[in-house]
């Protein structure tokens, strides 16, 4: 196919329009109906192996289990709304009675106690993701720049990144819990401190693929661009604005493809780790209960997990064509 | 010589009238502030609980709108394990939390985390039970006399486990059993059970830097989270274990093992655990402190309301996937007056979970200082103390003064009745000498030195390690 298409686009063999159509439209069979056999024997063998794998919490989920898990937890998400409205019109009478007492007091809306849903979770988890990971673009990206245009920084900084790389943010995980809790003291704080330890985690381990990946992309940019940008005498900032940044789009998001991809496993397994709210929590909650359901709702987090990750890879790579003046750097 | 008889006898009367006085006057401002109690200085709570079914007075206080109507909007959160939740609970990121009684204790005594905690109100009576694997249960039920029925006669005594161990032990096996907590209930208890067995559990020395409890030790126990314990018995890391519900009910339903005892049969109506709070917090927050033991005490009562009419609803509440969690079934299982020991022979325990009767709220000093003396008697307090002492802490963490203003309240607001705490007009904060242990050994609390010299396995007075 690839050959045809080369071809193709070298008009070396001109086909006929009617050859053409018919491989478009085999192209993009092909495209769907291969990926769709794929997911059919997969869920076959899923459902074969499910059902002879016996726990002591019942059989191990299949395809049917992990729907039905699916229609609960979204049942359950709506229960919970319902009951969060009869909260905030309890809360509102109770107000209204204290402010007829006490007309000097001055009514507070608290926020809704109830249980975080599976969405919620869900939610959380991809708030907690992204924030990380853009503290982690706005550190990295600068830094990785800087690195790529000077050798003598490189040189400096370069066994920094390789010592503090291959460790896993999970090892970390105990420190920035401590240190947070010193830290972060504030009487009405704006995040949950939760949240924050989960941050600092995400932004520890992008942190290190973008550094790299960004100074390479600088590095190893084409010289007669360099050269251009010498000839006309560019500024600084105009350099890297107008050469730097274009050259290294596609080493700049190589890194952050890889971070996000390992910051969302990272998060997960901290928040098991950590308790803190998100999926992670929740698979961790479940396994807790050890009721027969539990494990058809862990099989359901875990599909979402992969799910979502798939879904934040492939914004990512829409983002960098978007971005990218050569398209075909963005492919998969 | 008459002169200063005189002018003593006039000192004494007028310190006796001034004092008396002062007692009036704090009667009346006390008996003031309960008439109008204010409105909470800190609405918004978190509490931290364990996934265990004696955490329930807190969900239903929560679930049937007790804390709301008390102006408190609170979050309940599970722990992953005691030392997280005690570590909340001091470091502010809880605002109180579901604890073991030993908890409030060792803090206050500096063993393990040194904080000084305190408690309002006693959550529950009961509710644990020891749990051995099927290996163990085959090896050790030759050993239990049956019934006419040929079922084992209970309660079943660490005597039919002793040549278990030993067998173990000749054979250089280390026999290896779990608790919750080494301040836990669940730990006094099994070593309770063990050593009135003759099997020894083994002495912590603190003072020489050994927190393991293995000293001198036939059985080696150790810390495992009371949600993983199926699980880790599974394993086989563990042969048995001492914990909370719904945890052993659901190895009878994994069929991984079998409960051998509860700890009802170990000590009747033992107090099992606390609702902790530091004493920054109340005495910073004393609305708010009064107002959540009242909203636990009326939980408590809805608990046992009607000879447990209410407990399915609760078995439904707590199976919610954010608090127990566990089937509904699995939790039914002790929650609603039964208890399924070996598979099948499911016995009538109406009184395995008391969450308000017998005075279960109320925060006995002598509680405290049963706890005191097994601290005690396992060396994780090294030196000799007088019977002064133990008072001294019991007061210090125990508190039935906050619990009986929370009560008095409540009467006020009419939401109960005088009746619901007429045993505890006068109380003196000592339950009379208490009977119904597995040895048969009397516990007074007024004398801990004395019950400690009665065990045959122990440190007594005048021992050290």
């Amino acid at each position: 196919m690839t050959a045809v298409m080369s071809k193709k686009v070298l008009g070396l063999a001109p086909m006929s329009n009617n050859k053409m159509i018919r491989s478009f439209i085999s192209e993009k069979a092909q495209a769907l109906i291969l990926p769709m056999a794929g997911i059919f024997c997969f869920m076959l063998l899923w459902s074969f192996t499910a059902s002879s794998i016996d726990t002591s919490l019942g059989k191990f989920p299949g395809p049917s289990a992990v729907a039905t898990q699916v229609v609960n937890l979204i049942d359950e998400h709506n229960a919970e709304r319902d009951k969060e409205d009869a909260f905030y019109i309890r809360q509102d009478a109770r107000n209204k009675l204290r402010m007829a007492k006490d007309p000097s007091y001055q009514p507070k809306v608290r926020i809704y106690t109830g249980k975080e849903t599976f969405l919620d979770q869900i939610f959380t988890s991809l708030v907690t993701v992204i924030s990380g990971f853009l503290v982690a673009a706005v550190i990295a990206i600068p830094l990785g720049i800087a690195i790529g245009l000077s050798k003598t920084l490189n040189t400096a900084i370069n066994p920094i990144i390789q010592i503090f790389k291959p460790v896993s943010p999970l090892a970390w995980l105990p420190i920035v819990t401590m240190v947070v809790s010193a830290l972060y003291v504030s009487p009405d704080p704006m995040f949950a401190k939760s949240f924050i330890t989960s941050l600092i985690t995400v932004t520890l381990c992008s942190l290190w693929p973008m550094v790299i990946n960004t100074s390479f992309g600088v590095a190893s940019m084409n010289q007669d661009w360099v050269n251009v940008s010498k000839v006309l005498s560019l500024p600084k900032h105009v350099h890297i604005q107008k050469i730097v940044l274009p050259a290294s789009i596609p080493a700049i998001f190589t890194g952050m493809r890889m971070s996000l991809g390992i910051a969302w496993m990272v998060l997960i397994a901290a928040e098991m780790l950590a308790q803190n709210p998100g999926l992670g929590k929740f698979v961790w909650d479940e396994f807790q209960n050890g009721s027969s359901q539990s494990l058809s709702r862990i099989m359901t987090a875990v599909l979402t997990i992969g799910l979502i990750g798939y879904l934040l890879d492939r914004t990512m790579l829409q983002l960098q064509r978007i971005l990218s003046w050569d398209k075909s750097s963005a492919q998969l | 010589m008459l002169k200063t008889t005189l002018k003593n006898e006039c000192k004494k009367l007028c310190r006796t009238v001034i004092a008396g006085l002062c007692i009036y006057g704090a009667l009346l401002t006390s008996s003031l502030q309960a008439a109008e109690l204010g409105y909470p200085e800190k609405e918004e709570l978190k509490f931290g609980f364990i996934k265990l079914t004696d955490m329930a007075p807190i969900a239903i206080a929560y679930e049937k709108g007790f804390f709301e109507d008390e102006g408190l909007y609170v979050t309940i959160e599970s722990q992953a394990n005691w030392k997280v939740l005690l570590d909340g609970v001091i470091d502010g990121r809880l605002d109180g939390a579901h604890m073991l009684a030993g908890q409030p204790i060792a803090a206050t005594i500096g063993y393990g985390t040194k904080a000084e905690i305190i408690t309002p109100f006693s959550m529950d009576l009961n509710g644990n039970a020891i749990t051995v694997s099927n290996e163990i249960w085959k090896q050790m039920k030759v050993n239990i006399p049956k019934q006419a029925d040929g079922r084992p006669v209970h309660p079943i005594k660490a005597d039919a486990l002793k040549p278990v161990v030993e067998k173990y032990l000749d054979e250089g096996k280390p026999f290896n059993m779990g608790m919750v907590f080494p301040v836990s209930t669940h730990n006094y208890e099994l070593r309770y059970w063990l050593a009135a067995g003759d099997i020894h559990p083994g002495f912590y020395a603190p003072h020489k830097g050994d927190t393991s409890g293995k000293i001198d030790a036939q059985v080696l126990l150790s810390v495992t989270p009371p949600p993983q314990m199926p699980a880790t018995m599974e394993a086989g890391t563990i042969y048995g274990y001492c914990v909370g519900e719904p945890w052993n009910q659901q190895a009878v339903f994994k069929g991984i093992g079998v409960p051998v005892v509860t700890d009802y049969e170990i000590w009747k109506n033992n107090p099992e655990k606390v609702f902790g709070i530091t004493k920054v917090f109340a005495e910073k927050y004393p609305n708010t402190t009064i107002r959540l033991t009242r909203a636990l005490i009326r939980a408590a009562k809805w608990l046992d309301d009607n000879n447990n009419a209410n407990r399915p609803e609760a078995v439904k509440i707590l199976s919610q996937s954010n608090y127990v969690g566990a089937d509904y079934d699995v939790i039914a299982n002790s929650m609603t007056g039964t208890f399924e020991y070996e598979k099948g022979d499911v016995r009538s325990v109406p009184d395995f979970n008391v969450f308000f009767r017998y005075n279960a709220t109320y925060p006995y000093y002598s509680d405290a200082i049963w706890y005191l003396t097994q601290m005690r008697r396992w060396g994780q307090i090294s030196d000799d103390k007088p019977d002064s002492w133990y008072k001294d802490i019991a007061a210090k963490v125990y508190r039935p003064d906050i619990y009986m203003a929370a009560a008095q309240s409540l009467i006020d607001d009419k939401l109960m009745s005088k009746s619901d705490f007429s045993d505890l007009v006068g109380e003196d904060g000592f339950r009379a000498p208490q009977k119904h242990f597995i040895d048969n050994i009397v516990y007074d609390g007024t004398q801990p030195n004395a019950y400690i010299n009665k065990f045959k396995i122990g440190l007594k007075a005048g021992d050290k390690l």
